[in-house]
């Protein structure tokens, strides 16, 4: 039952958050409104907010520069891919460890999320030395496979709280009733656990999106996706801010908009566990 | 799309690739005007070698290193043409990481490079990088706040005329600051300035022994007198500030003077981006008459790893870009200013250049008053101006970087600043094995 609040109250909470939402989308915005303007109106100083001349300048220049659509589809390929290839292998992980434990499922949790605790850094060069070795070097393949490994453990513990969620009779009754195991998971467990998966599915995504160790060192030219993209903008002599603005805005304005329109399930899936 | 035109596509592009011997170059550069101008000339490369395909990685400085790094210890073999600095030649050289440019085409003329670029570039003799620009440190200062004070800047200033002209020329309530210098840690930031400047004071990273040499009194003089100036005639928070955000400050009229990279008058000359376009004046930069200016040395440089399948063709594309008509075909259509500078005598002696560029002349005094294999007042057993060409020198130029500049910000003291880089390049060169 919702408790009375007073109306100075709800102002107070709903003025923090405003000004917590615009400090934390401000750079954002700023970055948008600096590939609108020129280099010189880029480092101004007072900056000029909204009043100056509009300019579409620097994505012509950027696009005459580096081929957009190419990156942009490295990076499609790479996140779908490594997030799919993911969920793949994390949905009967998941399911083993949620439904089927033993003794050391807490374990094995606790040492696939162990990996992340390295940085990663740390196995660059022996990585590197695999993928050249296997030729995967500058491959969106060898891109797909890393990125689905560093972020499997993140899919398993998010589909494993999931799963955790939803109660062992429901998949019990389903065997009772003669279901292979196969036909429990596909469809007994998947439609229940549909916006768990969507959910996590849309989290990868982001994350593999904005993956920019990776993708950076183990490609060149033709894998490259657009954290390379960006990065090709950024110049520690000479101020290309405008330039490099237009080229972040290009870069994250498809996963801003898929982001947007998923964001139900975004907040859902996040929150998911959170009130029992 | 239907599968068949799908399948259809695939088809033809699979023949296409097979009929089309071309060879692929990839070539990792930086991004900066230069290069970027490069990228935009190279159909006339292409024209004239149909067999060669062109593929371009640009990435920031330090990105760029890192990635480059790795790629050729691990002998990776993606890159055919890589763009270096003279801090990465000597050491890369040495370790048979790169290929001598001995097949530069007859009509290359090694002798037209400058002397002290070609010989931070060669190694035993050889040469293992083709420079494509180069640039030097030098004085830029505000002409119409040097006549409002009553100044006049020499063509060879002194360190105490500049701090004296720095002091007189702030003007703290009206945001003007007499000079501007970097501050942010970092062996290319910082220490790039503070290593160079060290150097016109007399002071030297490592005596004939690698002993590091912070508990002498000539870097207690260069960094006492770099902190004081600072804190004089300097913007607030200049401990965060590095080439970018002196650029903008001076741009924006906030410096009387800045003494920076020789590429920078370009930039601040420039109409379109400088508030102060038609007011900037040049001079060497300062010493204090012990024999050694306070300017560095540095070449944006093309070479070829030694992992590259494909050595004659990028032999072909550098002395292209390195070449003297590059400098021509740059002229031809972007104009003689935006010639890549700092690598060629003969573009010097071009007088149409010289109309072109105002701060050609010093650009080129700059360059060869500095002197990668003799950068010091007193021996010292290393190469480099403004750093030392050993492995090490990355992670210990950083670490006394974050000294220097905790100094500058208040937080040490200078004398505690030198104590603590004394402490940890001595630590770090008896690991390295340099002292015994």
């Amino acid at each position: 039952m919702a408790r009375n609040v007073s109306t100075r109250r709800k102002l107070l909470t709903t003025a923090a958050a405003w000004t917590i939402g615009i400090l934390i989308f401000f750079p954002i915005l700023w970055t948008f409104l600096t590939s609108f303007k020129t280099e010189a109106q880029a480092i101004a100083s007072p900056p000029a907010f909204l009043f100056f001349d509009w300019t579409v300048q620097n994505y012509f220049e950027v696009q005459s520069r580096s081929d957009y659509f190419k990156h942009f589809m490295n990076s499609v390929v790479i996140s779908f891919g490594s997030t799919l290839l993911g969920l793949m292998i994390a949905v009967p992980s998941a399911w083993a460890m949620a439904f089927a434990p033993t003794k050391r499922t807490k374990d094995v949790l606790m040492w696939m999320l162990s990996t992340k605790m390295m940085p990663p850094v740390g196995v660059l060069v022996p990585l590197y030395l695999m993928f050249r070795n296997t030729g995967l070097l500058d491959t969106r393949v060898g891109l797909v496979l890393v990125l689905m490994l560093i972020n499997l453990p993140i899919i398993i513990w998010m589909l494993y709280t999931y799963f955790k969620e939803i109660p062992g009779e429901i998949l019990e009754a389903a065997r009772m009733d003669g279901a292979s195991l196969a036909k429990e998971i596909i469809y007994v467990l998947t439609p229940m656990a549909i916006p768990g998966i969507a959910s996590t599915f849309l989290l990868n995504i982001i994350l593999a999106w904005n993956e920019a160790f990776w993708t950076l060192n183990l490609s060149a030219a033709r894998a490259a996706p657009l954290t390379a993209f960006i990065a090709s903008y950024s110049s520690p002599e000479g101020l290309f801010y405008a330039k490099l603005s237009a080229a972040s805005t290009m870069a994250i304005a498809p996963i801003l908009i898929l982001g947007w329109f998923s964001q139900k399930q975004l907040v859902r899936g996040l929150t998911f566990g959170a009130v029992k | 799309m239907s599968l068949r035109t799908f399948l259809l596509g695939t088809c033809s592009a699979v023949v296409m690739a097979g009929m089309a011997q071309a060879e692929t170059l990839t070539i990792a550069t930086v991004n900066n005007g230069d290069m970027i101008r490069m990228q935009k000339l190279a159909d006339d490369f292409t024209s004239k070698n149909p067999d060669i395909d062109l593929e371009w990685v640009t990435l920031e400085e330090n990105v760029l290193r890192q990635r480059v790094t790795t790629d050729i210890a691990t002998k990776g073999g993606q890159y055919d043409v890589m763009t270096i600095g003279t801090y990465e030649v000597p050491i890369w050289a040495k370790q048979d990481w790169l290929l001598p440019l001995d097949n530069l085409g007859a009509d290359y003329d090694v002798d037209d490079l400058l002397p002290a670029i070609r010989s931070g570039l060669t190694v035993d003799g050889k040469l293992y990088a083709a420079p494509f620009y180069g640039e030097s440190s030098m004085v830029m200062y505000r002409k119409d706040l040097f006549e409002k004070a009553g100044l006049t800047m020499p063509d060879a200033p002194t360190w105490e005329f500049i701090a004296d002209a720095a002091r007189k020329i702030t003007d703290k309530s009206n945001e003007i600051y007499g000079i501007c210098l970097r501050g942010k840690a970092g062996w290319g930031e910082n220490m790039a300035f503070l290593t160079a400047t060290a150097n016109s004071f007399g002071a030297r990273w490592f005596d004939e022994n690698w002993q590091p040499q912070f508990d002498q009194p000539e870097w207690k003089n260069a960094l006492d007198f770099y902190v004081k100036l600072m804190n004089d005639a300097g913007p607030p928070g200049a401990s965060s500030n590095g080439f970018n955000e002196n650029l903008s400050l001076f741009q924006t009229g906030k410096c009387g003077m800045w003494i920076d990279a020789t590429v920078a008058a370009s930039f601040v000359t420039n109409p379109d981006e400088s508030t102060v376009a038609d007011k900037v004046g040049f001079a060497l930069a300062p010493d204090t008459g012990l024999g050694k200016r306070g300017n560095w040395l540095w070449a944006w440089s093309l070479a070829i790893p030694a992992g590259s399948q494909k050595a004659d063709a990028a032999q072909k594309f550098i002395a292209w870009a390195t070449g003297k008509d590059y400098l021509k075909l740059v002229a031809e259509k972007e104009g003689w200013a935006n010639v890549p500078p700092g690598t060629r005598k003969s573009l010097y002696e071009n007088p149409e250049y010289q109309k072109a560029a105002p701060f050609a002349a010093m650009t080129l005094e700059s360059i060869n008053s500095a002197d990668p294999k003799n950068p010091t007042v007193k021996p010292v057993p290393y190469v480099g101006v403004q750093f030392v060409a050993i492995p090490e020198f990355q992670g210990i130029g950083t670490a006394v970087g974050q000294q220097f500049s905790a100094a500058l910000a208040g937080q040490v003291s200078v004398d505690q600043a030198l104590a603590n880089a004394q402490q940890l390049t001595t630590r770090e060169m008896t690991r390295a094995g340099y002292i015994k």
